[in-house]
């Protein structure tokens, strides 16, 4: 049992024992044949088809799939919260209660009672001008008997009794606490108190744990399995992520396109999957230590060749104004990048990665120590001075949707650097982006495209042509991949490995994810708050790291497979209590 | 999603608008731009509708008959060719206003909100002091300020015109630099910008088209403001003189006194066509507005956190990329964000 | 994953330090710097407006070229200080406004300050009554309209909310005259009350200026009904036009926090429907608002100007447009320039109440 274990033994043992013991026979949730139809701009789209499954008291049933598999819309359903715009047929039963077809009224008294949900993102769950209290209690006070005010002391006392269970500390003081007064991973707690508040059957989490870092999902994580096993809560995990799911669930249902495609036991799934979709979907998880860049090197690649980027003491703040304190962003940080080589940085957010990225592509200014980029120092940037350099440096951005002028087509954004840095007819130039297109295996035809015409993997393809189009020596790399589902992750991570090869540039790759910089970089860095802690050959930070943060990172990680899952989470709790 | 299956051709304004509204917006619209249509035609085609001119005088406050259609003043005006020809000053005035204020506006606003600096700060203090102030009492100020408050027609409407473009420029310069500012924080601008573009073309090229798709939207809900202020200065005495031209918000001043004794039709003409020429302008507006904010459009069309449709090319857009919906253009708004 | 944001606090303005900053104390600092805000304010709308009307000419001749021989209005131009440079009666013009010397009026030889402080009474009177009937007006409207939003209560809503819009707040005027003075005789037609009850109330020892708050004071019931009578047509005219604006407002910005993710999470634990809108969303609403309503005041002033020469309500406005008429510039200026130094502290103070309500920012 978890450390969380205790407090929420303690609390249930106070108030709510009789619902611990509650025996509830039959399954808690059953969906039978649901169809959900949304009306867009294109007609009507079906975005759930035929979907039937059920979930067990005490079980957790996880819904996986990438976008547009309908997963959301399912867990939505489970609360009858869908936009007006969508007709659903079939039934959600919910302790025989059909959520389709009740009376609104009677919907009222199912939701937070019968069943609650956790959200994706606790920042926006909670009312920003409500204490957190006030927002627990909102429940207690919409289910109250008829005719009863619950009273402000008894709402706080249950609101108080809601945060210390999901081990909130100093609840006492932190329930009029409001939510920009709590960190990431705590406004997710209180989250899932509000749900926990009036001990329902069945929780539904929307991806619950997608917008946290790592460390912190791993503690999530965990209390939402102290729910299950302590009060017998079902729960419904929606999530794209395959560790996820090996870390919490008991059952898998995995969705496609509307469809299930494959249903089993956790362990059955993983190992045995039956359905082609499945099969590629569990191999297009990137997992530490499989397919690293730097696998059998004992050395620091490309040592002889030119140095690219050279930062020394680097540090670079963001002003404060008026009074307040400046940021410091990045902390005397210390790397080079050598022609040629493929380097990582991984961190979680605030980590200050993606300003290093920044600063050496000059969107940034350094504000100390010294950043050496193709040998000219960023301190005494001048857009002027720096601008001939930038032939020399592509930059790929995370998100694909915005990173192309919606006014332009593809092949007008690709030639966009051709056309500035090289005097050339305008038929050459269509030639090079026709190159470029291929060469990042999309169709020549596609220049004529306009960026939302295209799916999120093909604009990163083209992203990656627009930076490649001069060939530059260096290329930055920011999260390419973060905004893409697994299986089109997994494809741009081979192109890009592939276009490195044949080209032969420098890259810094920068990304949360620990998996993704091992695919690709020989060395890695790893950054917490600014400093960097741990830098090395990929391989062997990730194998046997030295400092204790990236010893916790690489802990936190859920790894899709799991039974090795259920081992390494000893091995975290162990290292937490060490 | 906002800007799926869009082809150069439907982007214009307006068109694309009337394309993508439904039920009571479409309505909204619709009405909007027929009672604007008629305005505009009145406007073009006074000589032929107005059966006296605006200047002509009769016996005066006569009730409405045959003769007079919709009365005569108190100074022995024909209401109803004064109301038609009042359409043809209030057309003048909002296009020269409407005009100069934008061509200041926008391009104050896309200097300031990208260079940055001193020179956007002092811009910004300015536009803010005299945005905040009542239009009505600029306008006053810079109506002495032309013409010391006595105009003939040209002089009268390009002093009530230059009137309203002052006050309109803050407006415009706010809107195009916030826009400007949002803009340059886009990937797709630095991705320009790591590009090595210059600032010229980035500004040309990649922010003042992204930045000026709401005009259409301020220029309907301005030229509506224009004809109210108009109205107003007319109604002050701040106008046009009679002789010049036909304007209603000086016929109203007129029809003031006439109501005590019961003499309804002096009033109620010309306000009447001020009320439907502003409703029409702002309901073409304010139409306009619900859809291009996708949080406003008509829930028929995107659901507020609508899935990704899943099927075939028509969900291009969006399958396969979380997020997609972010981060088009124009709103980017997290809390909208398409889950997976 | 969540979005990597390494980058800097948005940094829109940089003019007004963060609401909220690390270090706390943040709150102080932007209600001082907001404070010394109003002064840059108000020093660059009295230098355009002391420009801009002497651009043409000097006030004298304005007002009175037309009736005295051009040696008399030499002489009286020459006594006032008017041939001198323009920029040196500007840095004088400065220096008495500092003083809070305003001049005196061409017209009627009034100090400029003494009309201000007569008449100005009455405005804030009007500005009051019309405000409560935009608020009532505005707020639970625009909350019906967004809790309905698309259906047929919000159709009407939102024809109304422009309607108002669209109707100059002169002709509104003109209409309820006819229909509720002139044809069904139920109320005046234009002032702020009868003589008689008006000589009572100006008459009481230190009055307060608006009417009806004199007439509780003075226990004087009847003024206080025909104070009443006087005062709604011009309320409803200008409360109206910003109520309009309001219901717009508040729709949209309900609508706004209606589709946040906390609506939603409300919702999921059974709140009711008139709940979600009324507290979940209108609160959140209610900052946005709050700041959109202080820039209305300048619509609210504006109108008054409008209203009161429509009523003849003995307010600043009626002057204006009477000085306007008598070409009377400097009374003009006068009133000008209080209209402004009003609205940058009214729009100080609700910046100040916006950012007070904001927990995000007191704590």
């Amino acid at each position: 049992m978890s450390r969380h274990a205790a407090q929420l033994g303690k609390a249930s043992s106070v108030s709510n024992a009789s619902n611990v013991l509650d025996v509830r026979d039959g399954p808690v949730l059953s969906i039978e044949h649901l169809r959900v139809t949304f009306a867009t701009d294109s007609g009507d789209v079906k975005a759930v088809d035929d979907v039937s499954l059920t979930v067990a008291a005490g079980e957790v049933v996880a819904i996986v799939g990438e976008s547009g598999s309908g997963k959301t819309v399912t867990a939505k359903t489970i609360l009858g919260l869908l936009p007006e715009t969508a007709i659903s047929s079939g039934a959600v039963l919910i302790s025989g209660n059909n959520v389709i077809t009740v009376t609104p009224a009677h919907l009222r008294q199912i939701r937070g009672q019968e069943v609650a949900m956790v959200f994706q993102e606790a920042s926006t769950a909670l009312n920003p001008v409500f204490t957190v209290g006030w927002q627990i209690a909102e429940g207690l006070r919409a289910h109250a008997p008829h005719g009863k005010r619950v009273s402000r002391k008894e709402a706080r006392a249950r609101a108080i009794e809601a945060l210390s269970k999901v081990g909130i500390p100093d609840p006492q003081k932190r329930v009029d606490y409001y939510p920009h007064q709590f960190s990431g991973g705590q406004k997710q707690r209180v989250v899932i108190a509000a749900a926990l508040a009036l001990n329902p059957g069945l929780i539904v989490a929307d991806e619950p744990t997608t917008a946290l870092d790592v460390t912190v999902q791993a503690e999530i994580l965990e209390l939402l399995r102290d729910c299950r096993d302590i009060f017998g809560t079902s729960i419904v995990l929606i999530t794209h992520n395959m560790g996820v799911v090996a870390d919490l669930a008991d059952r898998v249902v995995v969705m496609y396109q509307g469809d299930v495609v494959e249903e089993a036991e956790v362990a059955t799934l993983f190992a045995t999957p039956q359905q082609e979709y499945t099969k590629k979907l569990l191999a297009a998880v990137p997992r530490l230590g499989r397919n690293s860049a730097s696998a059998g090197l004992t050395e620091r690649a490309h040592q002889e060749a030119e140095v690219l980027v050279e930062a020394k003491d680097l540090v670079i703040e963001y002003p404060g104004r008026l009074g307040s304190p400046g940021f410091r962003a990045v902390d005397r940080v210390n790397f080079t990048i050598s022609a040629g080589e493929v380097s990582g940085m991984v961190g979680e957010s605030g980590s200050g990665k993606t300003t290093i990225g920044r600063a050496i592509a000059g969107l940034n200014r350094t504000t100390g120590g010294s950043l050496r980029v193709l040998g000219y120092e960023m301190l005494n940037f001048k857009e002027r001075t720096f601008r001939p350099l930038r032939k020399d440096i592509g930059f790929v951005f995370q998100d694909p949707a915005a990173s192309f002028n919606p006014q332009l087509t593809i092949g007008e954004c690709v030639a966009e650097p051709i056309v500035i840095h090289e005097q050339r007819s305008p038929a050459e130039v269509d030639k090079r982006v026709a190159e470029l297109l291929e060469a990042v295996q999309l169709p020549r035809a596609y220049a004529e495209r306009y960026p939302h015409e295209l799916s999120g993997g093909q604009r990163q393809r083209a992203s990656l042509a627009r930076a490649l189009a001069l060939n530059p020596k260096l290329l930055i790399a920011d999260e390419p991949t973060s905004a893409l589902d697994v299986s089109v992750q997994a494809k741009v991570l081979e192109l890009f490995k592939e276009i490195q090869a044949e080209f032969g540039f420098a890259a810094l790759f920068i990304s949360h994810d620990l998996a993704v910089v091992d695919i690709l970089s020989q060395w890695v860095g790893v950054l917490y708050k600014g400093q960097l802690v741990e830098q090395g050959i990929g391989s062997q930070v990730m194998g046997s790291p030295t400092h204790d943060y990236t010893k916790r990172l690489i802990a936190s990680l859920p790894v899709p497979d799991p039974a090795e899952q259920a081992k390494r989470r000893e091995a975290h709790q162990a290292l937490l209590r060490g | 999603m906002a800007r799926k299956n869009q082809t150069l051709a439907q982007r214009l304004p307006i068109l694309s608008h009337l394309r993508k509204s439904v039920g009571l917006q479409r309505g909204m619209l619709v009405t909007g731009l027929i009672i604007t249509a008629i305005f505009l035609l009145t406007a073009a085609l006074a000589p032929v509708i107005a059966p006296y001119g605006f200047a002509q005088h009769f016996d005066t406050q006569q009730p409405p008959s045959s003769a007079h259609l919709w009365g005569t003043t108190a100074g022995g005006y024909d209401v109803l060719s004064r109301v038609v020809w009042g359409t043809q000053t209030a057309v003048l005035v909002i296009v020269i206003a409407v005009v100069l204020s934008i061509f200041l506006g926008v391009a104050l606003g896309l200097l300031s909100g990208y260079l940055g600096g001193w020179l956007d700060r002092v811009l910004v203090v300015i536009a803010d002091a005299i945005y905040a102030f009542p239009t009505l009492l600029l306008a006053i100020v810079m109506s002495i300020a032309i013409s010391h408050g006595r105009s003939d027609l040209w002089s009268g409407i390009f002093s009530a015109a230059i009137s309203i473009t002052v006050v309109f420029i803050p407006q415009y310069f706010r809107v195009i630099r916030a826009e400007t500012i949002r803009l340059k924080a886009e990937p797709f601008v630095e991705s320009a910008m790591v590009v090595g573009a210059s600032s010229v073309r980035i500004m040309a090229r990649h922010i003042y088209k992204n930045a000026t798709r709401t005009l259409p939207l301020i220029f309907t809900l301005n030229a509506s403001e224009a004809i109210l202020t108009l109205a107003g200065l007319g109604f002050l005495g701040f106008g046009i003189e009679p002789t010049s031209a036909a304007e209603w918000g000086y016929d109203l001043n007129k029809a003031l006194s006439d109501t005590t004794a019961g003499i309804w039709w002096t009033g109620v003409f010309p306000g009447a066509a001020i009320v439907l020429t502003v409703l029409g302008l702002t309901l073409v507006g304010e139409s306009m507005n619900d859809l291009n904010d996708p949080r406003l459009r008509g829930r028929r069309r995107a659901g507020k956190s609508a899935p990704p449709a899943p099927i075939g090319p028509a969900g291009m857009g969006a399958v396969g990329t979380r997020g997609a919906g972010t981060s088009t253009v124009g709103i980017s708004n997290t809390e909208d964000e398409v889950k997976v | 994953m969540t979005t990597l944001i390494d980058a800097p606090p948005n940094e829109q303005d940089g003019l007004l330090p963060p609401k909220k900053s690390r270090s706390g104390g943040g709150l102080g600092a932007y209600i001082v710097v907001r404070f010394f805000l109003i002064f840059p304010t108000i020093f660059i709308l009295v230098t355009l407006v002391f420009f801009l009307m002497r651009i043409t000419g000097d006030p004298i001749t304005a007002a009175l070229g037309d009736r005295l021989p051009p040696e008399a209005l030499a002489a009286r131009i020459h006594e006032a200080g008017y041939d001198r440079p323009v920029i040196v009666q500007y840095f004088e013009y400065l220096g008495q406004i500092a003083t809070g010397n305003f001049g005196r009026t061409i017209s009627d030889n009034l100090l400029v300050t003494d009309m201000l402080a007569s008449y100005g009474t009455a405005t804030l009177e009007l500005a009051i009554n019309s405000l409560v009937v935009a608020l009532l007006v505005g707020i639970p409207l625009g909350m019906v309209a967004a809790r309905h939003r698309d259906k047929w209560p919000d159709a009407v809503l939102r024809f109304f909310a422009i309607l108002c819009y669209a109707t100059p707040v002169f002709f509104a005027g003109l209409l309820l005259k006819l229909v509720f003075s002139v044809a069904l005789g139920w109320l005046p037609v234009a002032g702020r009350a009868n003589s008689a009850d008006e000589i009572a109330l100006t008459s009481l020892v230190s009055p307060t200026g608006i009417y009806w708050l004199d007439a509780i004071r003075s226990g004087n019931m009847a003024a206080l009904g025909d104070v009443m009578a006087h005062a709604v047509l011009p309320a409803v005219a200008l409360g109206l036009l910003t109520g309009g604006v309001f219901l717009r407002l508040v729709r949209t910005n309900v609508i706004g926090t209606l589709s946040k993710d906390y609506v939603e999470a409300g919702r999921s634990r059974g709140v009711s429907e008139f709940r979600l809108v009324t507290k979940h969303a209108y609160k959140p609403a209610l900052i946005p608002i709050i700041t959109v309503m202080g820039l209305q005041i300048a619509l609210l002033l504006g109108g008054a100007v409008l209203t009161e020469t429509t009523f003849e309500w003995k307010g600043l406005g009626f002057q204006l447009a009477h000085y306007l008429t008598a070409r009377d510039f400097v009374a003009v200026q006068g009133i000008v320039v209080l209209l402004a130094v009003i609205v940058a502290l009214t729009n100080f103070i609700v910046d100040i109440v916006a950012a007070l309500i904001d927990p995000r920012v007191r704590y």
